[in-house]
């Protein structure tokens, strides 16, 4: 090759080159796939309800402090039927990401953990109850927890209770369907802790 | 400075003899075609006679027929040249020679004298290292070197840290090319495959200005051998299998040349690897599959030349799963245990979390070289890099789809004229220009990391190297570069109040009512940079040289410096860049002394790097969130300086036996506060014996020891708040890991198989005491244990 061909390969780069600049659309904002901004808890013994609230505006990405509250005091020496609704309201309407994990109730599993006050909690649904994404109900019976049944005890008090989701757990481990977390593995698509207390 | 040459013998066969008057004469001169400086004691050959020049150059030859004759020409300091000349039509005729044969170090023998540049600190590999570390990566490769080390995720990420810098302040130079693919980021390695390269050299420092004015840390020149401009057609294939992650690797180079100077070369190769083990358990997720191809083509003449370069290359990697935390409670506790939390059985499976990385590179390079006055070149390349990482997400469906994905693509067009004609001087001069655009895709469905930007790259620069004396040689240079960079990036309106942009940066908001309660911003900066060198080399006493050199060096901050604003999924931590950062500016001086003789020989090499605005990212506290808290790290700039010195020894006690001894330590503060900067890697101290016996067919055996000390200054750790535990833990994030010591072994021997092809067997066990160790560099120190013993088995074989 001469100069005057490579000449010519050059300049046709640099065509190649220039013809790509000047690009000023704006980029599609992404919509986030994975954003929690609300957790609901809805603990009720039939004529009283109690609300745990979690509620984070910018999801888990931006910088404001999520905040947890809960409407009232539990009863002592009641057993509440409890139910567990999450959200995403950054969209309009808010999306609902119970869905997912019901879709998915297999790979997922809440866990209710206190040591404070003799609260005890067992799991009210098992996998069977869902469906997955494609309409076909779950054969296997190990639980999910978006239902659940607390009971406390006659201690009163100040205490915490702390919700954790986990992806991937290892459900048949020692003690997992009975809801003990150490032996679950896995990991945590949510995990708060709120204040409570018992009068 | 002396230059050796390979003088190569070309046989001539054109000639006709014929019974002709054979009374004809020829005369003239050998004249070195760069100065035009006639050349004494060249030979020229033809029919079993040799003629050699007198001192002014000139030959007579007497008694030729008046037919054609191939003459080959022939001087200690060229590349010997065959000349075909009719005797009935010429009687006089000047041959001209190429003196300064600029690719000379490329064929020249090991050992020799030749460097990029003249008084910075620098140091080469070969090929037979290449060769002993062609199953691994540049940055395992590197760790030959003395003051290179490398900052890792598991053992298959490895970013080279040369006198304890890395990443943006390094530059690597693939095949001439300077390579752009994302290596901001801590989990990105290089993307090249070391087994396109015959040598790589490692300068320790900004005084490589040629290829950039940024490199604070310092420039890999990775090469390629340089095609003979004769018929031929050679290869080499490396074969090796590992017992630590029952893996292999096959790597395949063909070369054919033509006596024309065209040639064409390719390469390939295929690595595979399961989950490495640790002395205690397998080290789950951590395989890696990579594939890497390049050919070019082209013509080598004497006075010009071109070629068409194209190389893939592409690397799926798992990434250790247990080192995917959920949050800072699951950091503590990984911290605390001492075991990963999940240990599964070996599997060649690569599962989420992994990355996968492909990078395509083009040039088309020209040169030209002009009598009496020097060579011109000028390339085009053109590089796309595509990231891609995968993470464990909330759904199976979400997992499929990638958290990063990363589009960089780069346009280059460089040119420079290199004056070599003079005895005394040398000059380069050169430009720059480059575009490149980033696209990060919005379907992953988490927020960008990195934004889309357009940024355009314009350098100029002159060198010079000054011959003051026979063995004093002064070099100097200076470099200009502007950088624009022109992004579209969007962010939270909390993060944005938060950062305090909104007094800082309003102007630059384009949409305030993105969906997600976001703004689209259209950040625009321009960076000026000015890098310099100056420096002398000064050989005494025959076999001692002494270097001084100092560098002034501006590199702009990197897209991840700037944008990074939210959580990074791979890592597990929240990343915060800061649009107010600026350049950092490094004044570095280095000497080094060496003494190289048969019996011993030693280097003793200083420095100190002063670092305005210092870019460094560190933790900062934790952020709460549904998933629990997260570590924020936050970029800074503070002044920073680090001080350093790099020592080897050599001594050869007997026929048989050589010791080698490598000691380096590196010590970075904040010129301020006297705090100890993060990632500073440990003093180390290598000694390695060996046993060669060129008899047992080159039969060579080698022992090393590494001593990796603990590196005790380090930054303060952390409080942070644990929700599960509802109260303040001291999160013992950069305490390092105690000290190490690894032995490993080495030996190898070469059989002769026909008159050019030769079998390479090579045998090496790393890590032979299977010791457990953590590395503060890996940053999967936290999880798990490193790499336990691994035996490896290596064929090649050259042809």
């Amino acid at each position: 090759m001469n100069l005057s061909k490579f000449l010519t390969v050059f300049s046709v780069a640099g065509l190649i080159l220039t013809s790509c600049s000047s690009d000023d659309d704006a980029p599609a904002p992404v919509s986030e796939e994975e954003v929690i901004t609300t957790m609901e808890v809805t603990l009720t013994d039939g004529t009283d309800t109690v609300t745990l609230r979690f509620f984070d505006a910018d999801g888990a990405d931006g910088p404001t402090e999520p905040t947890g509250t809960a409407s009232g005091p539990l009863k002592a020496s009641t057993t509440y039927t409890g139910s567990i609704s999450i959200l995403n309201e950054t969209e309009d309407p808010a999306e609902n990401v119970n869905e997912e994990i019901e879709e998915e109730a297999d790979e997922h599993q809440f866990f209710y953990v206190t040591d404070d006050l003799g609260i005890s909690t067992a799991y009210t649904d098992k996998e069977s109850d869902y469906e997955n994404a494609s309409g076909v109900q779950f054969t296997s019976e190990n639980p999910v927890g978006l239902t659940f049944s607390l009971t406390t005890t006659a201690t009163t008090g100040d205490g915490m209770l702390r919700f954790v989701l986990r992806h991937e757990p290892t459900k048949d481990a020692a003690g997992v369907s009975g809801g003990d977390i150490t032996n679950a593995g896995g990991d945590p698509d949510i995990d708060w802790t709120f204040d409570i207390s018992v009068e | 400075m002396k230059r050796l040459t390979l003088i190569l013998v070309f046989f001539s066969g054109v000639t006709i003899l014929s019974a002709q008057e054979c009374d004809k004469t020829l005369t003239g001169k050998v004249i070195d075609f760069h100065d035009g400086v006639p050349l004494k004691e060249a030979t020229i050959t033809f029919n079993n006679k040799t003629i050699v020049t007198d001192n002014n150059g000139t030959y007579t030859i007497n008694d030729l027929c008046a037919v054609s004759y191939a003459f080959t020409v022939s001087h200690v300091d060229c590349n010997s040249q065959v000349f075909t000349i009719d005797m009935s039509k010429v009687t006089t005729k000047d041959f001209y020679l190429e003196h300064h044969l600029n690719e000379l170090q490329e064929v020249k023998v090991s050992g020799e004298n030749h460097t990029k540049t003249l008084s910075s600190q620098e140091e080469t590999i070969d090929k037979n290292i290449i060769e002993k570390y062609s199953n691994a990566s540049l940055g395992d490769a590197l760790k030959e070197i003395t003051g290179v080390s490398s900052l890792n995720t598991g053992s298959t990420i490895v970013k080279p840290i040369i006198q304890g810098l890395s990443g943006s302040r390094i530059l690597i130079m693939n095949n001439g090319v300077r390579m752009q693919d994302m290596e901001w980021g801590d989990e990105h390695a290089p993307n090249v495959d070391i087994n396109v390269a015959n040598s790589i050299t490692v300068v320790k420092g900004a005084s490589a200005l040629k290829y950039g004015g940024d490199a604070i840390g310092g420039v890999i020149i990775m090469e390629t051998n340089r095609a003979p401009a004769k018929d031929t057609l050679f290869g080499k294939t490396v074969l090796s299998g590992s017992t630590n992650g029952r893996g292999g690797f096959l790597t395949s180079k063909l070369t054919k040349a033509y006596e024309s100077g065209m040639f064409l070369k390719v390469h390939g190769t295929l690595k595979r690897y399961g989950d490495v083990e640790a002395p205690d358990y397998v080290l789950s997720n951590t395989g890696i599959f990579e594939k890497g191809f390049s050919a070019s083509f082209g013509v080598n003449k004497f006075t010009y030349g071109w070629d068409v370069f194209y190389s893939f290359y592409d690397n799926e990697i798992g990434v250790l799963e247990a080192s995917h935390i959920g949050n800072v409670d699951d950091l503590f506790n990984a911290i605390n245990s001492g075991e990963p939390d999940i240990i599964r059985d070996f599997t060649y499976d690569i599962e989420n979390p992994r990355q996968e990385v492909t990078h395509h590179l083009g040039r088309v390079k020209y040169f030209k070289r002009f009598e009496q006055l020097g060579k011109w070149t000028t390339q085009y390349d053109f590089q796309l890099n595509n990231r891609l990482e995968f993470d464990i997400r909330r759904t199976q469906e979400l997992d499929k789809i990638p958290s990063i994905d990363l589009e960089l693509t780069t346009h280059s067009i460089t040119s420079d004229f290199e004056f070599d004609s003079s005895e005394k001087y040398k000059f380069t001069t050169g430009a720059l220009f480059r575009y490149q655009e980033n696209f990060a895709d919005p379907l992953t469905g988490v927020r960008r990391l990195i934004p889309d930007y357009e940024k355009y790259d314009v350098g100029a620069f002159f060198t010079v190297e000054y011959d003051l004396k026979e063995n004093l040689i002064l070099d100097a240079g200076i470099r200009y570069d502007f950088n624009h960079i022109d992004a579209q990036k969007f962010y939270l309106n909390s993060r944005w109040e938060l950062r305090g942009y909104e007094e800082d940066f309003s102007d630059i908001v384009v949409d305030r009512n993105v969906i997600g309660s976001q703004l689209l911003t259209n950040p625009v900066f321009d960076y000026h940079s000015i890098s310099g060198t100056a420096g002398m080399q000064y050989i005494f006493k025959d076999d001692y040289e002494f270097r001084f050199n100092y560098a002034l060096s501006q590199r702009a901050p990197n897209p991840s410096e700037l944008f990074s604003d939210g959580l990074h999924h791979s890592a597990a931590r929240i990343e915060l860049g800061d649009l107010r950062i600026d350049q950092e500016t490094s004044h570095k001086i280095s000497l080094s002394l060496k003494n190289n003789n048969q019996k011993w020989g030693w280097e003793l090499a200083p420095y100190a790097n002063f670092i305005q605005d210092y870019i460094l990212l560190e933790p900062v506290g934790t952020e709460l969130t549904i998933r629990g808290a997260f570590p924020v790290w936050q970029y800074r700039q503070t002044d920073a300086r680090l001080l350093g010195v790099d020592a080897k020894v050599y001594a050869n006690w007997h026929t048989n036996w050589k010791t080698d001894h490598m000691f380096s330590l590196v010590k970075g503060q904040e010129t301020e506060d006297k705090q100890a900067l993060i990632n500073m890697p440990a003093p180390n101290f290598n000694n390695k014996i060996t046993f060669a016996k060129a008899e047992w067919f080159d039969f060579t055996a080698s022992l090393e020891s590494q001593y990796h000390f603990r590196q005790n200054e380090f930054p303060p750790n952390i409080m942070v708040f644990s929700p599960s535990r509802g109260q303040d833990i001291l999160l013992e994030i950069n305490t390092p890991p105690s000290a190490y010591h690894l032995l490993n072994f080495d030996t190898g021997m070469k059989f002769k198989m026909g008159d050019e092809s030769f079998l390479n067997l090579g045998f090496t066990i790393n890590n032979l005491a299977n010791t457990t160790y953590r590395n503060y560099l890996n940053r999967q120190r936290y999880f798990a244990d490193d790499l336990g013993r691994n035996f490896l088995l290596r064929i090649s074989i050259n042809y």
